[in-house]
């Protein structure tokens, strides 16, 4: 009886330290796996594959006023994008904004020239290298594929818009109303149906996704195509040295929107 | 038993009147649905019977290679036709008229799928 006492304390003991020492150990080599997957995030990973980025001129917007109202018109109306006819429940893919707007707090002095606050300025999604709104997005309806383009499946939306409040661009927008619905006078929200891109229903998020319908069939973006002849909005390939864009990016100097915000957008402004 | 004269006849008119939806309905499955196939093609993108049953679940497959692996936006069906894997711009391409193919099957089924809710159907079929 009393042999079989010390076995079983003997037993009992090992195994509590089996237990408490075996999900430190597995925590260590866990971490050791996590620095080492980390390692690639510091500028030193060599780029591979696609990442689309935009370059957008402002000043070639300033000397053609209607073109950066166009771009919008544009896109808003091959992805029917619908006007709901009020601010509040405005819906925008791509948007005109102010200077002081897009590039908040960015005046380091206050001897800034006048004409930048009558610049007309386009703002559209910056589709991040590191987007805060996939991270929020409690379903993966919104994700980033591998070249570069934050997309949304809008049939797993939930409509939360944990992805709104995430973005530091305000480039998504929520479906408050029906947007296949009509105003108060009847007239339809989407006032042309593009029959080859459907449209969106109430209660989910929406935003730019770069033309991707369109970049898989060998075209530009839209907004770049009517953006084309002055070369206003330049597309390509960032992690292509040879690409226009990256060309432009390496004799230009060029500013991006909250860059202290660490999402590396892939859109780039010439003021 | 005490009253048996009333329970029981009532008894019987309580169960009749319960399973009189399946009297009613007796060796009669209804109208079948017959979805009226496309004139112009023959062969679809895959076989009859695996559409007739999982459709659903090919569209969601092309719906996730597509927007999240980046996969191809045209198919090739078994005699090498080509086809727009959508199904806005490519279903709807043969089967033209959602209310004699869709709408035929679904509501013998009673399935409401959200498709429409946000995909366009073609013009001269609404």
């Amino acid at each position: 009886m009393n042999s079989k006492r010390r076995d079983f304390l003997k037993i009992a003991g090992l195994t509590a330290i089996a237990g408490i020492a075996a999900p430190s150990a597995f925590n260590t080599l866990l971490k050791g796996e996590a620095i080492a997957s980390a390692g690639g995030q510091h500028g030193a990973a060599v780029p591979t594959g696609k990442r689309w980025g935009m370059v957008i001129d402002v000043k070639k917007f300033s000397e053609n006023p209607d073109l950066a109202e166009k771009c919008v018109s544009t896109c808003h109306t091959i992805h029917n994008v619908p006007d709901f006819g009020n601010k509040k429940d405005e819906i925008k893919w791509i948007w005109v904004d102010s200077f002081q707007h897009v590039f908040p707090g960015d005046s380091s002095h206050y001897k800034q020239p006048e004409a930048l606050n009558s610049m007309p300025i386009l703002a559209l999604c910056n589709h991040c290298d590191n987007p805060p709104c996939v991270r929020a997005c409690p379903t993966q309806a919104t994700f980033k594929s591998k070249d570069g383009i934050v997309g949304m499946d809008y049939h797993r939306c939930i409509g939360c818009r944990f992805c709104m409040a995430a973005c530091p661009y305000g480039a998504r927008s929520f479906n408050w109303r029906d947007p296949r619905g009509k105003d108060a006078n009847g007239q339809p929200f989407i006032k042309a149906e593009n029959p080859k891109y459907p449209t969106r229903m109430r209660g989910v998020v929406e935003k730019c996704n770069f033309c991707t319908e369109r970049l898989a069939i060998g075209q530009i973006p839209a907004c770049v195509e009517v953006a084309a002849q002055s070369k206003a909005l330049v597309f390509g390939d960032l992690n292509d040295p040879n690409s226009e864009i990256s060309q432009i990016l390496k004799t230009t100097f060029t500013i991006q929107r909250k860059p202290s915000a660490g999402t590396h957008p892939s859109l780039f402004y010439i003021i | 038993m005490y009253g048996k004269g009333r329970i029981i006849p009532a008894l019987i008119l309580f169960l009749g009147l319960v399973t009189s939806p399946m009297w009613y309905k007796s060796g009669d499955a209804g109208k079948m649905p017959k979805p009226e196939k496309p004139k112009d093609y023959t062969e679809c993108v895959a076989p009859t019977q695996y559409m007739r049953t999982s459709h659903m679940v090919l569209l969601n497959e092309w719906r996730d290679d597509i927007l999240r692996e980046g996969g191809p936006r045209i198919g090739k069906t078994a005699n090498g036709t080509e086809y727009v894997r959508s199904l806005q711009n490519g279903c709807m391409k043969c089967h033209s008229d959602k209310k004699k193919f869709c709408d035929d099957c679904h509501n013998y089924a009673s399935v409401k799928p959200y498709c429409w809710d946000c995909h366009l159907q073609p013009k001269e079929a609404m």
